[in-house]
Parts: C-alpha cells; structure tokens; sequence
C-alpha cells in the first residue's frame, strides 16, 4: 500500500496528541511551551500533506506564516517565563495561583 | 523507497515527540529540548518526502536553530533543580490518558471516514521560487503583516525583559 494522505494525517493528529498529553499531564512551564511546539508541528505537518496532494501550495504558504509567528510567540512567551522567575522564583504551574478562587 | 523513509521518519518523529513529554530517563528540560530539535529534524525529513523543500529548510533553520537555542537560553538562565524532585500526580496523567484519548479517537474516526478521494499523482512541488512568486504577489499583505508583528514581538520581549518591570 503506497503511501498517501491519510498516512501523513494520522501521524500528524499522533504528534498533536502527544503534545496535548504534554500541556494536560507535564506541569513545567517551560516543557509545557515544549509540547505547543509539537503541537504547532504537527499543524504545519497536516497543512504541507494537504497542500501536497492535493496541489495547490497554498497550504505550504500558510505553513510559512505559522512558523513565523510561533517564532514570535515563543521570544514572547519566554520573556514572560523569564519574567516570572524573576518574581516568584519558580516555573512550576502549581506553584502560580494567584488568580485560583 | 520512498514509503519505507515515511514510515522511518514518522516513527522517529513520535518516539522523540514521546520522548519530548515524557522520558524515562531524566526529567530535566534541556534533555527535552534535545529531544525536540531530533523531533523537529525528523518532521523536516517528512517535510522533503512531500516535496516541501522550501519548508523543510527553514524548519531546521527557524525551528532547530533559532527557536530552539533561545529555549536552552532559558533553561540556562533559570535553576531549575527543584523541577527533578516533583512528583507526578496520577489524577493528572490518568485525566489527561483519557480526555486526549477520546480527542484523538474523534481526530482518527473523522479522518478514517473522510471522504479523502483518490490521491492523484502530486505534481507540485514547494520549490523557492514558486513559493517566493506566491509570498510577494498574492499573499503580499499577510507577509507585511507579519513583518510588523515580528516587530512588535520584538519590542515587547524588550519590554518584558527590563529589570524593573512595572
């Protein structure tokens, strides 16, 4: 059996639920960013298999865009990590909170 | 051959997602890290098997590269010891198994019942240039757009990143 679109897909939706699994069980802020990662990933992985096979290179433009602003969202999201550390010395998300009722 | 390399990258690319969330072997996150530039590296080879020479480039160089040093900056400037003694809590994974088992067996049912088509022979191929034809003409908006939240990323990590943060 050659390969095709649904293979790319179920690995894709695999990763994505490897990095969910990540942010639910993994309580470190800074592995929890980790799995976003994957799970932007896998996003970008489903999007390109799309735009493969069923030619059109729209998909991968947006792959493009995707990268782009994880890029961004990650210098931004550390910056507030790093923030944090400084404040409360800790990147444990049981340890934060504040807001909790 | 083409197949036998998806089932190999695909493979590699799941065991170090795993290996990402969960090692047996250490709980520390620069290994984590590690893990996931293999895992980013690995996704980059599938990114070739589909043509997407373009991406795959630029996933080892953004990904790998960039995002991922600024990560193990982080670490680094953190002490994070006392993340090695926590314990797990079993609610929390036994929790987690389940609501991300049920959303993944909605993902592959919907998937295995989607009408998907007859793949047809792929022509494209996401090369440079038609790629760069189609950033600076259709989607030359979006690309300035972007350009503009880099921007602004950038001067909030400098904002955030002063010592008197008020």
């Amino acid at each position: 059996m050659t390969v095709g679109l649904e293979h790319y897909l179920v690995v894709s939706a695999l990763l994505f639920a490897l990095g969910l699994i990540g942010v639910i069980v993994r309580r470190n802020l800074l592995i929890i960013y980790m799995s976003l990662e994957l799970m932007l990933n896998a996003a970008n992985l489903a999007l390109v298999a799309f735009s493969r096979f069923t030619n059109n290179l729209d998909g991968q433009v947006f792959v493009f865009f995707t990268i782009t602003v994880a890029a961004a969202e990650v210098a931004v999201g550390l910056a507030l990590i790093v923030a944090l550390y400084r404040k409360r010395q800790t990147t444990h998300v049981e340890d934060l909170t504040t807001m909790k009722l | 051959m083409q197949d036998a390399l998806f089932y190999i990258f695909a493979f590699l690319t799941l065991v170090f997602g795993f290996l990402v969330i969960a090692n047996p072997f250490s709980r520390n996150p620069v290994t984590s890290a590690m893990f996931l530039v293999l895992a980013i590296v690995a996704l980059a080879g599938l990114f070739v098997l589909l043509h997407a020479f373009f991406l795959a480039a630029v996933q080892v160089l953004v990904y790998a590269g960039a995002v991922m040093v600024l990560f193990l900056f982080v670490i680094m400037l953190l002490d994070l010891k006392a993340e090695e003694r926590r314990k797990i809590k079993v609610l929390g994974i036994v929790g987690g198994l389940v609501s991300v088992g049920a959303i993944l067996a909605i993902f592959l049912s919907s998937l295995l019942n989607a009408p998907l088509g007859a793949a047809e022979s792929p022509v494209l191929d996401g090369s440079t240039d038609r790629l760069g034809k189609l950033l600076f003409t259709e989607y030359l908006l979006p690309f300035e757009i972007v350009s503009v939240l880099l921007l602004v990323a950038m001067v909030g990590v400098v904002l955030l990143s002063k010592k008197d943060l008020k």
